[in-house]
């Protein structure tokens, strides 16, 4: 378990890595692959089969026409070519999460071929080729019973729960991604962080990472510098989370540097990745490719979209990511830093809608990337998971620039918004939040201010004018923040600095 | 898929291993049994190989259609207590299969 490590660093200074993607995509149709079964995440075990997907004797698959035209939508916003004659085919092999004991899936001849997707990291562009992606089943869930850490050793026996198994399960699979040396792991995360926005910009899954809508299997090998072979590499498993993608590729190339000084060779296999400790072991190996014994799937006829359905979905293709980025760094006037912020942050789509709501850029930017993104990393929530919507911040934002509250007294407007009192108006209505104006309850905290800081007031009359902020703080004080401090400084100034 | 051997050459390991990708228990005479019956069914298959098709077009499929599907509309599951009642064994409203040796799903 404990392997020896090399340092990132030094790994660098005699190997380059290769790596390469292998994600499967949950798609968000309403029913399975191949029958009507619903699809709906979080349902009570085996409550969501039939015979089909169960395998029973004499059931016939048919094809979700929506699952299909998703696929091709994938590939399209790959740039990938689309196969005008397409099979499923069966990938035998014997394991519970299969019922049927083979998973419908495509071999030879998958849906879409030769794509890319270009990654940008750090000011620089990768270009990522895609090989194929294909459409195939996703499986049932397993629940290992008896063992200490719920892993298989030790299990005594499992249970599976069938409502997942027949899901479509999209596969986009990437060539080898030489070239990116340091960078290797963060192009690695760069890359599924980029396919995810594209997944999601379709709108054909969910794309939730915790769910399991979408896990990579990351390959990783390493070569000695100047090596014209490839090394041997090694699959990590069903990492599902942004984080893990970068840290499995970073374990593995300092794992694999260690084998490899050591004279040693990589083996060849699966391993899995551990969230808790960062690091990757050994899996059983698995049949090899040729011992699935792949045949064409005989209960379905061949997929052969013509140019002309092809033509139709390209059409209907929404704007992709990278376009629209550019396009709204535009519009809104970011420098490209500004921009990875937003879109680091996961705030693309909030600032977006709340500049869509009426709020100026600027403001819906500070917004999302200030107070909010403090409020939800106290509450160790997603800035979406906020209960704010980008209408009620942009009416905030309005309010601001209306002078109706200043920046304190927007913020407990928000903080009524986030407990469920409704918009931020309305909040400001019920909590009496506004600022107060010239008005005669403002004149008598001013005079009374001045009355009871003699002192401070004479200061400020001898000329000492910057000893008024003692002043407008007892303004604001006894006006529990309501009031607007640059009107409070004026209204001092007038009665004992202009005359 | 490997190529099938040459005539007569199924091995008895060829045998045992092609039992266990099929999980199936096969004992040593059988081994030796089934190797020469799988032999000549293969001899019998390679036959096809004799035909001359230098005119035919591959067939994929029996049926010649394309794009058969249906609608995305979901329909209703079998009940759960139908679907357990084929189990050989159900705990906790799941199947109960025995201890998995493979890798984890």
């Amino acid at each position: 378990m404990s392997d020896t490590l090399v340092d990132f660093d030094e790994v660098l200074t005699r190997y380059e890595p290769v790596i390469g993607l292998e994600t499967h995509v949950e798609l968000g149709t309403a029913s399975k692959m191949f029958c009507g079964c619903s699809t709906t995440f979080g349902a009570e075990p085996n409550t969501q089969t039939c015979p089909v997907c169960l395998g029973l004797p004499g059931s016939l698959p048919v094809v979700n026409a929506e699952a299909i035209e998703s696929t091709i939508r994938i590939g399209l916003a790959l740039g990938c070519r689309i196969a005008s004659w397409s099979r499923f085919a069966r990938k035998n092999y014997f394991y519970p999460d299969i019922p049927k004991g083979f998973q419908t899936s495509q071999y030879d001849e998958p849906l879409c071929t030769a794509g890319h997707l270009d990654v940008e990291l750090d000011g620089e562009t990768y270009r990522v080729e895609i090989e194929r992606v294909h459409i195939e089943e996703d499986t049932g869930k397993n629940l290992h019973v008896g063992g200490s850490t719920g892993r298989i050793h030790g299990a005594d026996h499992s249970l599976v729960d069938y409502n997942r198994a027949g899901i479509p399960l999209v596969e986009i699979v990437t060539r080898p991604i030489p070239g990116a040396g340091a960078k290797a792991p963060e192009v690695a995360r760069a890359y599924v962080t980029e396919l995810r926005e594209i997944l999601l910009a379709l709108g054909v899954s969910e794309v939730r990472m915790e769910q399991g809508n979408l896990r990579s299997d990351v390959n990783t090998s390493l070569a000695p510098i100047g090596s014209l072979d490839w090394g041997t590499r090694t699959e990590t498993k069903n990492v599902n989370s942004l984080r893990s993608v970068e840290r499995s590729v970073r374990f593995e190339m300092r794992r694999q540097a260690a084998v490899l000084d050591a004279g040693e060779r990589v083996v060849q296999e699966t391993r899995h990745f551990h969230e808790d400790t960062g690091s990757t072991s050994s899996g059983r190996s698995k049949e090899e490719a040729t011992d699935y014994r792949y045949f064409p799937e005989p209960d379905l006829v061949p997929i052969a979209p013509d140019e002309e359905w092809i033509e139709k979905l390209r059409a209907a293709l929404p704007e992709l990511p990278a376009a629209r980025r550019a396009r709204l760094r535009e519009e809104w006037g970011l420098s490209d830093t500004e921009m990875a912020w937003i879109v680091n942050a996961g705030a693309l789509g909030l600032v977006s809608d709340t500049v869509a709501a009426g709020a100026t850029p600027a403001d819906a930017r500070k917004w999302w990337l200030g107070e909010l993104a403090r409020r939800a990393n106290d509450s160790g929530v997603e800035l979406t998971e906020l209960a704010v919507t980008p209408e009620q911040v942009a009416e905030l934002a309005g309010l601001v620039a209306a002078g109706t509250v200043n920046d304190q007294l927007a913020r407990q407007a928000l903080d009524g918004v986030l407990a469920g009192e409704g918009d931020p108006a309305a909040v400001v209505e019920s909590r009496g939040l506004a600022v107060m104006g010239d008005s005669d309850e403002l004149v008598a905290a001013v005079e009374a201010a001045i009355e009871g800081n003699p002192d401070v007031a004479e200061k400020v009359r001898s000329g000492k004018v910057q000893a008024i902020g003692a002043l407008v703080g007892a303004v604001m004080k006894t006006t529990r923040g309501k009031a607007d401090a640059a009107t409070v400084k004026r209204m001092l100034e007038e009665r004992l600095v202009s005359g | 898929m490997s190529t099938p051997s040459p005539k007569g050459r199924l091995t008895r390991d060829e045998v045992a291993h092609l039992a266990h990708l099929s999980r199936l228990a096969v004992s040593d005479e059988e081994l030796e049994l089934f190797a020469g019956q799988l032999a000549a069914v293969l001899d019998a298959v390679a036959q096809v190989g004799k035909a001359d098709v230098a005119d035919v077009a591959p067939t994929t499929h029996a049926v010649p259609m394309t794009n058969v599907m249906r609608p995305d509309v979901a329909r209703p599951s079998l009940p759960r207590d139908v679907v357990l009642a084929g189990a050989p064994a159900a705990e906790d409203d799941r199947f109960r299969v025995p201890r998995i040796l493979g890798e984890e799903a």
